[in-house]
Formats: C-alpha cells, sequence, structure tokens
C-alpha cells in the first residue's frame, strides 16, 4: 500500500528533512512535537501536527502509546521514527505494527538482531562480512574472556553484548588487567542495561571509521558507497565525508560487496548503515555495528550520489520494490558534513540554548544546508545541541575542503555560540587536508589547543550573549 | 537571606542518579564550591555550586523540573 499521510515521530532538522521529503512525493504530513517544541520548524512546514507530551523526552518522543494513539487520531497511516529517540526500539517497530501502522525502517526481527552486538556480529560472520577478531559471541565468564583474548591479541576491548554509548567498554593490554576489569565490565552492563552480557574485539589501533550506506526491499539491496567519519568528540562524529579517501578502488568495491550481502542474508528492509573499523596500515576492514534507521549524515552520500535516501525509505516502507540496481548507482565528487552545534567549543563545548539571531545562509549548487533554525527561534534547552548540518561539494577532496571553508566563512548564524569556529579549524588543518585523521585524531588535536590557535589567528569577532540571558521555553 | 539561582536553562536534578540520595535536602549546611544539584542542557550536565556558605532554608525547584537561566534552586541562610 502507497503511504498518504505519515507521522513524523521525531523533531529538529531530521523531521524538517523528512517532511520536504514526503511532501515531495505527494504525501501528507503530521509532525509530532512536544509542548516544548510548538515553534519548531518541522511543525511550521507540516501539513499538520499533534502534541505528544510535556518537554522531556520521556514523556513525549519517547512515549511510543502516545506516539501511536496521536498517528491514529490524525489519520496518519505510517510513521517515520528519524533517527535517535525509537527508531531502533524493536517493541515500538511491533507496537506500530500491531496498530495497523506501516513504520518506516527494518522489521522489529532484524532490529532486535541487529540491536544486539552479538548477535550482529554472528550475522555478519554467517554472511562472509570480516569483524574484528574477537570471541564467539557471548563470554561465559572471566576463563572465557581470557581463553578468548589469548586467540585474538591483546589489546583487547571488553564490550557490553547490549551495550552503546561507549559504556561497559573495557581496554585490557594483557591477562592480568583482563582478569580485573572483566567483572567489573559485566557489573557496569548488568546496572547499565540489565544485561551483563560480554563480548570482546582485538582494539585496532589508530582506525578509521568507515560506513556503508545501503538500502534493501527486503529480499534485494544495493550500497551507495561509504562514508568516512573518523572525525568524532566523545564518540559523537563532527565531520564526516564521501566518499572515504583512504580506500583504493578494490578495497572500497570489497567493502561494498560486504555490506550488501549482509544486508540481503538478513532481508533487509529501507535505509541502513554498516559501520566498519579500517586498519589503514595493513588495508583490512572490520564490520563493527549496523544502525538500522537513516543517520544523521545520511546528506554526504545524497550529494555524492544524487540518491533521496529518505524518500527511498518511505517508498519502500510503502511497498514498492528497490527502484535502483546496483549499476545506477555512481559517485560523481566530494562531499563533505559538519555538524552545526548549540556549543561553545572556546568553552569546553558548553551547550548554548540561546535565541537565534540573523541567519545568513550561503546558496550555491554545491552547498546544502539541513536546519531547523530560524531567526528569533528560542532553542530548547531539553534535547540535543544539533542545530543544523552544512553539506558543500567539489569535484574533488581538496576542492569539497575549500568550498566548505568558503562557505562556513559566508554562514551568519547570530545569537548563539556554534561550532562554526571548529570546523573553520579543521578545514585549515593540514594533517586533514592530507586526509590523515584518524578516529583518536580530534580528541588530541583539540588536547594541544589546536582548535584555540586557529582561532586566535582567525580572530572571529565575539556576537552572541552568554547563556544566562537565554529565556527558557518555559517563559517564551 | 541568599539565593542559589541556576546558570543555565534546562531540567534540574536534585539527585546524582535516580538511585540515590539529594546531593541536599531543606536544612542541610552547605559550603562554598559545594554542589547542589545538576542542570541538564541540551543532554549535557552542569553541576550547580553553590557560591556562598549556610544553611539550606528550603529547595525552591523541585526534582526533575524545567527551569529558566537565573531560577532561584534554592534560599540559603548565612
Amino acid at each position: 500500500m502507497a503511504i498518504k499521510r505519515l507521522f513524523i515521530a521525531n523533531r529538529g532538522e531530521i523531521a524538517v528533512r523528512i517532511v520536504r521529503a514526503a511532501s515531495a512525493l505527494g504525501i501528507e504530513t503530521v509532525q509530532a512535537h512536544s509542548e516544548a517544541d510548538a515553534d519548531m520548524l518541522a511543525v511550521r512546514l507540516a501539513d499538520r501536527a499533534a502534541c505528544i507530551g510535556p518537554a522531556p523526552a520521556k514523556a513525549s518522543y519517547l512515549n511510543a502509546a502516545a506516539i501511536i494513539a496521536a498517528a491514529r487520531e490524525t489519520g496518519c497511516d505510517a510513521i517515520h521514527p528519524g533517527y535517535g529517540f525509537l527508531a531502533e526500539n524493536a517493541a515500538f517497530a511491533e507496537a506500530v505494527d500491531a496498530a495497523g501502522l506501516v513504520f518506516v525502517g527494518p522489521t522489529a526481527a532484524t532490529i532486535r538482531m541487529m540491536g544486539d552486538k552479538a548477535a550482529a556480529r554472528a550475522a555478519a560472520i554467517a554472511a562472509g562480512v570480516p569483524v574484528v577478531p574477537g570471541s564467539d559471541g557471548r563470554l561465559a565468564d572471566t576463563d572465557a574472556a581470557l581463553a578468548a583474548a589469548e586467540v585474538v591479541g591483546y589489546p583487547v576491548m571488553i564490550k557490553a553484548a547490549a551495550g552503546g554509548g561507549g559504556r561497559g567498554i573495557r581496554i585490557a593490554n594483557d591477562p592480568a588487567e583482563l582478569r580485573k576489569l572483566a567483572p567489573q565490565a559485566a557489573s557496569e552492563a548488568e546496572a547499565a542495561f540489565g544485561d551483563g552480557g560480554l563480548y570482546l574485539e582485538r582494539v585496532i589501533i589508530n582506525a578509521r571509521h568507515i560506513e556503508v550506506q545501503i538500502l534493501g526491499d527486503g529480499s534485494r539491496a544495493v550500497h551507495c558507497f561509504e562514508r568516512e567519519c573518523s572525525l568524532q568528540r566523545r564518540r559523537q562524529k563532527v565531520w564526516e565525508e564521501a566518499p572515504a579517501a583512504c580506500l583504493d578502488d578494490a578495497t572500497r568495491a570489497t567493502l561494498c560487496a560486504s555490506a550488501v550481502a549482509l544486508a540481503e542474508n538478513v532481508g533487509y528492509r529501507g535505509a541502513g548503515t554498516l559501520e566498519y573499523l579500517y586498519d589503514e596500515p595493513s588495508g583490512q576492514f572490520f564490520f563493527i555495528e549496523m544502525n538500522t534507521r537513516i543517520q544523521v549524515e545520511h546528506p554526504v552520500t545524497e550529494m555524492v550520489t544524487g540518491i533521496d535516501l529518505v524518500a527511498e525509505m518511505i517508498r519502500i516502507a510503502g511497498g514498492e520494490p528497490l527502484s535502483l540496481v546496483q549499476d545506477d548507482i555512481r559517485i560523481s565528487g566530494h562531499a563533505i558534513e559538519v555538524r552545526i552545534n548549540a556549543e561553545d567549543p572556546a568553552n569546553n563545548f558548553m551547550p548554548f540554548p540561546g535565541v537565534v539571531g540573523r541567519m545568513e545562509i550561503p546558496e550555491a549548487p554545491h552547498i546544502r544546508f539541513d536546519g531547523m533554525i530560524y531567526e528569533g527561534y528560542q532553542i530548547p534547552p531539553f534535547y540535543d545541541s544539533l542545530l543544523a548540518k552544512l553539506i558543500v561539494g567539489g569535484s574533488d577532496r581538496l576542492q569539497a575542503i575549500d568550498n566548505l571553508a568558503a562557505a562556513l566563512d559566508a554562514l551568519v548564524i547570530e545569537g548563539l555560540k556554534t561550532t562554526i569556529p571548529l570546523h573553520k579549524a579543521l578545514a585549515a588543518d593540514p594533517v586533514i587536508r592530507d586526509g590523515q585523521a584518524h578516529t583518536r585524531f580530534l580528541e588530541a588535536w583539540l588536547a594541544d589547543g589546536k582548535l584555540a590557535a586557529h582561532s586566535a589567528i582567525a580572530q572571529t569577532p565575539a556576537t552572541a550573549q552568554p547563556p544566562a540571558a537565554a529565556h527558557s521555553p518555559a517563559a517564551s | 537571606m541568599a539565593e542559589i539561582r541556576s546558570p543555565l536553562p534546562g531540567t534540574f536534578y536534585r539527585r546524582p542518579a535516580p538511585d540515590q540520595p539529594p546531593f541536599k535536602s531543606d536544612g542541610d549546611t552547605v559550603t562554598p564550591g559545594e554542589v547542589i544539584g545538576l542542570i541538564e542542557v541540551m543532554k549535557s550536565f552542569i553541576e550547580v555550586k553553590s557560591e556562598i556558605g549556610g544553611t539550606i532554608t528550603r529547595f525552591l525547584a523541585e526534582n526533575e523540573t524545567p527551569v529558566m537561566a537565573g531560577a532561584v534552586l534554592a534560599d540559603v541562610e548565612g
């Protein structure tokens, strides 16, 4: 069945993105919002809006029953979960299904399997996808961990099978450390996730983070090539690009083929991403996990392939087969996305939930701005700090970086502290321009004071007020 | 009488974690620099420290409630 009216159970820039994609497909939209989000951009753009609860996410965007009830009351036939919140919650996908609505994403069973990291690893092995050398599934006890570590080689990373967000992870350099840390990791996993199950993997030093975008219709899958997301701070991606400069064509072909094999093996439906670590010295890549949703960084793939990933996932959810075959999908040029957050990079990335002042967004065919902000908008303090994404293309990587630097210079968002100065400094950094940054680069670069050094040279004028001057949505 | 105010807009928490006791209760003494609560702002938790010493006569903001920047969280008697 084709979707006629879509309920958008998310907020911020991804909600705006989904409203636009659905409208272009001729689908009516109903935008969910919390009491604190009545003024958000997606509410203004959607055909209708529905309040789903108070400001705290657990009472609104994480309230499955309220979302499903609102979707039914407004006559929707499908729910798009965006990313975050309930996007990878198998019970929610099941409840949407049970309510007679279409969940825009994979089946609950797929979400559940890929959400269990040990099960995802087993699925990857079954599809012939290389995984980081590690234990075969869950470890029975510390002795089993020691035996597994002897086989894979130290240092090893002990991880919670049910984990996420970096909790329940320990690195052991030798058997003595592993004997001490494994029980700690198990208790932390038990406390955080109600599941003390552990597995372990060899640590890949200075890895590159590469991920492959796939689309599947439940039987057939294609890849839309890869992205590199090595620039991260506190495990949050900061700058993403496509394609990955560190891959040669043969490695790229093998990597992307492995992602399609796994997607087809699990009967994947919708848009998904397989994350890998790439060990540049050896040229080896290893699957680490799959994200069963659209991702923040999907626009870089859209810019280099010309495919509208959100429209594709909505069509697939509506029952259409994949409209693409692999030979249709090609890369043209290079694209970079930077995340513009309401944070002060000069003050340890302190959040800055202020009021948006004057805005000037540069416009050109190679520039895309996916945002949630408008002049006069009071940013609520209750949710994450992502305001917008600036995506800039070029004929090759260096031209894309130069175009990015120019676009950042032309981008004006007054009234706030944002991460724009960070991105200007990164675009000027010789290691990044040379394509040599790995997953541990950015935090070391910040600790070395590289941002402050660049900002001192750049002398960016201060236009923002301190956060104490901001009002909360409760007052406005 | 002095006041401890919220440095940022966000959600005020009186406990370090849901299963732990409050940082401070009505009638407790507080010393300068001591943490009396947390403000969750954009998924970051910022400690609220008292700038003054004395006795907390009462909390004006409830646990897990939205507060404005500058809102009075607690009264302190020096």
